[in-house]
């Protein structure tokens, strides 16, 4: 391993805030992104399904 | 009877195009791709993060901050390369007519949208260390912004008709319009002063680590197959929203 510990690791030479902060947002915006594509794909179905009821 | 379909068949040397033009024949196919690239994104990002932390040494001028790099880069690329697509997507729909290029082109625009806010992001959160600060009206970084008023202003525009058709068109014209945005992006560090960087990557010639550089075109392909995976889902999505009244779509999701 290229880090003297996992201390040293998260802080990346004193960076961490703008690397972690950077990392996060991805993170942060996949999740979201999937949550929006879920919450779409479920719409959609059910007003398929509402429109078949009727 | 054969013959003639044969001959008509003959006529297009892509006959499987207008087959998959089918937004019924592709939605399937589109199951399929998806499922393959979410498998191939998440697979990557495992390995070019792990070389990206763990194999790739400090940086001689940067230290540590530079490993922003692994996904700043492949951000800024793909909000490139997917305004391009949605540009192709949109001329095919205006060209052919084929609903399902329009489809294609509105199902890249969102994911586009999130990889300019996280090019953005990233980007200003590197400046911050490395050139003191987090924001410059220069040319690079504002035309990265424009592109994000461009997605944004596709999907209001495609959003705002009732009539689907008219706002398939009419933000299909942003799409190509916007198009010259991507050149001027791409090149904005040749022809400007500016404080961001020149290329580190260039067809036939890299100024980066090869290390460096292979987790950063892992992590690329990465959030290629990411932005693959999630177009083709909205695509889907799509399909059964505008294809609702047809009866497969009703067997679908029954």
């Amino acid at each position: 391993m290229i880090w003297e510990s996992w201390g040293a690791f998260w802080a990346m030479g004193g960076r961490g805030f703008f690397v972690w902060g950077s990392y996060g947002a991805l993170l942060v915006a996949v999740i979201a992104e999937l949550f929006v594509l879920r919450g779409a794909r479920k719409r959609a179905i059910d007003s398929v399904q509402s429109d078949s009821v009727q | 009877m054969a013959r003639t379909e044969q001959q008509s068949n003959d006529r297009f040397q892509g006959r499987w195009f207008w087959r998959y033009a089918s937004p019924a024949a592709f939605y399937p196919v589109a199951g399929r791709i998806e499922k393959l690239a979410w498998l191939i994104a998440i697979l990557l990002a495992i390995v070019g993060l792990y070389i990206g932390f763990f194999r790739a040494p400090t940086d001689a001028q940067q230290g540590e901050v530079y490993r922003v790099i692994y996904i700043h880069v492949p951000a800024a690329w793909m909000a490139m390369v997917i305004y391009l697509a949605m540009a192709f997507w949109s001329a095919t729909g205006l060209v052919l007519g084929t609903r399902l290029s329009f489809m294609m082109s509105h199902a890249l625009a969102p994911t586009g949208a999130i990889m300019a806010v996280i090019a953005l992001w990233t980007g200003a959160l590197w400046g911050r260390p490395t050139w003191g600060t987090y924001w410059v009206w220069d040319a690079r970084l504002t035309s990265t912004l424009i592109l994000f008023f461009l997605y944004v202003g596709y999907m209001a525009l495609a959003a705002s008709f009732d009539d689907k058709r008219k706002g398939d068109r009419a933000s299909a014209l942003i799409a190509l319009v916007g198009a010259v945005n991507v050149p001027i992006i791409y090149f904005s560090v040749n022809w400007w002063n500016t404080l961001h960087q020149g290329s580190s990557v260039r067809p036939g010639s890299s100024s980066m680590a090869t290390i460096m550089l292979t987790a950063m075109m892992i992590m690329t392909f990465a959030f290629w197959a990411y932005c693959v995976a999630a177009a083709m889902h909205r695509l889907r999505t799509q399909i059964i929203e505008r294809e609702s009244r047809a009866q497969w779509v009703k067997e679908l999701v029954k």
